[in-house]
């Protein structure tokens, strides 16, 4: 399995820290899911910080800090320095964000932030696209892990390019890969496993369920059934029938 | 003197970013802090001076995707 920085995770799954219906929820949603990565953010500071401090470490998981809200490369830099020292990690989940509805990623500014935060030390997990040429520029300006959209951040669609997906992780055997953004549900997830990436960063599709705790579970389990598939070797697919039963031996009636 | 402190303004005596958290009640607090866009490391804050009209952002951990 690939590593993160020199991390290897307990279970492929990252999840986020948001919009669960209460602190009870979002630990119970946690410990089902058995994920090994929680992301969080920097706000703020109104009276709550310090408290959902308390809740995170209690998780005792690997804490990934994100610059989610970012415009610009500048704002993504200060950003990430803030959250370096209050969370304690060189990890930064690296969001420029290029547009308002669809949150997609500004690679300009994406790669401008990893060039100055990778030669500072930091250790980037850029949220990208399936770009090949974009992933390429990241690693060669120090990233050591991609972080492609599977769709538009909360959109729920899934994996919206597979054959772009497909190429991305073809092209960069030895990079740790993450669909970070846009599954829904936790087929999305297995597929994304299948398909050769090794893990997936979600929120909306646990913590906005109707029942995030149970659909925590469902994500344990869907990225487990990915990972053995994936490492099982699946069949390839073909487009004639072709009979599993032998067909020699079959009776003259 | 008057400083922006996370986008409301603030009086505080100063001079120091370190002095002006503690008179804000964040001495103890886990929190980052930017001065004018640029990150001060905490370790810096005592030997930061605050200027009149400066903007101070002061960031907590909070939940994220």
């Amino acid at each position: 399995m690939r590593d993160f920085y020199g991390v290897t995770l307990a279970n492929p799954l990252m999840l986020g820290t948001a919009q669960y219906p209460s602190p009870a929820v979002l630990e119970a949603a946690f410990r089902q899911s058995g994920a090994a990565v929680a992301t969080v953010s920097l706000r703020r500071e109104g009276g709550q910080g310090q408290a959902f401090w308390e809740i995170i470490k209690g998780l005792g998981v690997h804490i990934l800090p994100n610059t989610a809200g970012c415009h610009s490369a500048r704002e993504a830099i200060t950003t990430a320095q803030m959250a370096r020292e209050l969370f304690e990690t060189d990890w930064i989940k690296l969001e420029v964000i290029g547009h308002a509805d669809t949150l997609q990623p500004d690679p300009f500014g994406l790669l401008e932030a990893t060039e100055t935060l990778a030669a500072d030390g930091f250790q980037v997990f850029p949220y990208t696209t399936e770009d090949q040429v974009l992933g390429a520029r990241l690693l060669d300006a120090g990233a050591r892990v991609l972080m492609p959209w599977g769709a538009p951040i909360g959109s729920g669609l899934g994996l919206n390019n597979r054959y772009g997906l497909r190429t991305l992780r073809a092209a960069f055997p030895e990079v740790p890969m993450v669909i970070d953004a846009g599954l829904g549900r936790p087929s999305h997830a297995a597929d994304a496993l299948e398909m050769g990436f090794d893990a997936v960063l979600l929120n909306s599709a646990v913590a906005q369920a109707g029942d995030p705790v149970a659909m925590a579970r469902a994500f344990a389990l869907a990225v487990q059934a990915g990972a053995l598939a994936r490492d099982a070797d699946p069949m390839a697919p073909r487009d004639m029938a072709q009979p599993s039963t032998p067909v020699i031996g079959k009776a003259w009636l | 003197m008057r400083i922006e402190v996370n986008g409301a303004m603030r009086e505080v005596s100063g001079p120091s970013l370190a002095d002006a958290l503690a008179e804000l009640g964040w001495a103890e607090a886990r929190v980052a802090t930017a001065l004018n866009g640029a990150f001060v490391p905490k370790g810096a804050r005592a030997e930061t001076p605050l200027t009149e009209g400066d903007r101070l952002e002061v960031l907590a951990p909070m939940q994220g995707g």
